[in-house]
């Protein structure tokens, strides 16, 4: 059995299996059913999605590292408006799995105009990014006080019904304080990590890499820091726990979830291979057998 | 678009190095394998490297029904790694991603490549051939030591039109000051953006093939992203060619 389930008090939101792609990586799903079909996914966090459509960050965005990369997009989006009108119609026409609606912003009221406008929308959870590294007055701000991290919470919390997954960022002293705050202000569950603020610099031209200087980090080198947060966040609170950070095969999938998460999102997987979460949903049958697991649920936060 | 393995058959210098590493040598890889996700020139094909977290975007030179062409400037350490693939090593690659040139039904098109930028040029030249269009093409390059592709171009029927910086090879200075003397209707070019730009100042209508440093290079991403008329594109999915009018210089 590979099917898993996100209980919460705003419902349970069930999986057919555990493997979910990271917003940011899958765009709205257009691009990626050009290469599989996308009911093979148990579920799909699409494009962080802001109130007012966003170019994102000056070029170049991307910079390569050993096992990694680090990327400074910047939330480019195409806005709430769009994402409602044209977005998720489309992907639930063509995908019939749990769809995750990743939203940010750069005020309170941002958060809660945005989360305000997917009630009714075919969303199945929404994922609320208080943790970008890569965008200016918001985004991570919100991530690492956990008073603020409340905040938002609180704020999303009281505009929808659905259940709310609150994105933490992992550049934080204490993951497992902003953890417990957020689930305090009513999160019904977290998703962690987003990317770990990083640099390179280009040796030539003497000058920072990425034209915003800075970025986020992710891939395989980032998974041991995701594993560790997602196991401590796991055991200080009692909430439904999306690991995410550098998963790249089944036998990771198996190891976050011991870890305490009940799924996991694929991320910078993908872009190093588009097929790369159906052949980890492929893979997962032999690797449970090989692990002698039966039903994988019954793996969650074992360790 | 398809991800397939390939099979590298040569892959030699074609210019010499700078005596460091990487040496900004320019190399010609010929591999063997599914090409049937090419549907025109000016595509790029994204190449998995052991070892390399990212893949590398290297536009397609040439391809025909089981061979794909490549030419690639060892820039860093991924494309280092290239010029070290022995012939009959197998590689991942995904193919026929980006738009690609159309052939444009114009009268006389003018294919101009700039350095590295000339490579996706021979493609289009023989699809214009191949529907009974004769392009004229130019390259521009820094030096005589730089000039590449010469004998393919021949090989298809064209002579090139050759400007080097230095005046080494052909005529000095920039590839404008071949193109200034042209009779043409129509251009498509792939090189530098100060060529890119200067060419789209010119009162013809035209196609631009751009660069930007990618991550997945099929859409998903948002890494390659550029500004443009009609709103933010990708250049691996909307692009990489792009009608001169929707560049922002």
């Amino acid at each position: 059995m590979v099917s898993t389930e996100l209980k919460t008090k705003h419902g349970t939101v069930k999986l057919a299996n555990p493997v979910i792609t990271a917003s940011g990586t899958c765009g709205f799903g257009r691009e990626l059913i050009e290469w599989f079909d996308l009911n093979v996914l148990g579920g799909m966090s699409v494009k962080g999605t802001t109130l007012s459509p966003r170019d994102g960050n000056a070029s170049p965005r991307i910079a390569e590292c050993h096992s990694s990369l680090i990327n400074s997009v910047g939330l480019q989006n195409p806005g709430i408006e769009a994402v409602v009108a044209r977005e998720l119609p489309w992907l639930r026409e063509n995908y019939s799995g749990c769809i995750i609606t990743n939203i940010s912003g750069f005020s309170i009221d941002e958060y809660k105009q945005c989360v305000s406008k997917l009630n009714g929308t075919p969303t199945d959870i929404v994922e609320v990014n208080i943790s970008c590294p890569n965008v200016h007055n918001g985004g991570m701000a919100f991530g690492t006080v956990p008073e603020a991290a409340a905040e938002v919470t609180r704020a999303v919390r009281e505009c929808t019904d659905l259940p709310v997954f609150m994105k933490l960022s992992p550049n934080v002293t204490d993951i497992t304080a902003i953890a417990k705050a957020c689930v305090e202000a009513g999160a019904d569950g977290l998703c962690l990590i987003n990317t770990i603020s990083a640099m390179r610099i280009d040796t030539l031209r003497r000058k920072p890499l990425l034209a915003n200087v800075t970025g986020g980090l992710s891939g395989p080198a980032v998974f041991p820091v995701a594993v560790r947060m997602v196991y401590q966040v796991s055991h200080a609170v009692d909430v439904p726990i999306i690991g995410c950070g550098g998963v790249s095969s089944a036998s990771d999938v198996i190891e976050m979830m011991m870890a305490g998460a009940s799924a996991v999102e694929v991320g910078s997987a993908t872009l190093t291979n588009p097929c790369a979460c159906k052949e980890i949903v492929e893979a997962l049958p032999e690797e449970m057998k090989r692990l002698r697991i039966e039903n994988i649920k019954d793996i969650i936060g074992i360790c | 678009m398809n991800r397939e393995k390939y099979t590298v058959r040569s892959n030699e210098r074609l210019t010499a190095g700078n005596g460091f590493t990487p040496d900004l040598s320019v190399w010609k890889m010929v591999l063997s394998g599914d090409t049937s996700a090419i549907t025109a020139p000016g595509q790029f094909v994204n190449i998995a490297l052991p070892g390399r977290y990212l893949r590398r975007p290297i536009s397609i030179c040439d391809w025909d029904s089981t061979t794909i062409t490549i030419v690639y400037r060892e820039v860093g350490v991924g494309t280092l790694d290239m010029t070290k693939l022995a012939e009959g090593t197998q590689v991942e690659m995904l193919t026929g991603l980006g738009n690609g040139f159309k052939t444009v039904d114009c009268g006389t098109p003018l294919l101009v490549g700039g350095g590295v930028g000339l490579p996706p040029m021979l493609g289009l030249a023989k699809a214009y051939i191949a529907m009974g269009v004769k392009p004229i093409v130019v390259a521009g390059f820094n030096s005589a030591s730089d000039v590449i592709l010469t004998e393919d171009f021949a090989s298809a029927g064209i002579e090139l039109h050759i400007s080097t910086m230095d005046g080494s090879a052909g005529t000095k200075g920039t590839v404008m000051e071949i193109i200034k003397d042209l009779e043409f209707d129509c251009f498509q070019a792939c090189g530098p953006k100060p060529m890119l730009k200067a060419l789209a100042e010119l009162p013809k209508p035209g196609q631009v093939s751009v660069e930007e440093r990618m991550g997945c290079g099929f859409g998903v991403c948002m890494g390659c992203s550029c500004k443009t008329t009609e709103g933010v594109k990708r250049v691996c999915k909307d692009g990489p060619v792009f009608d001169k009018e929707m560049m922002i210089w």
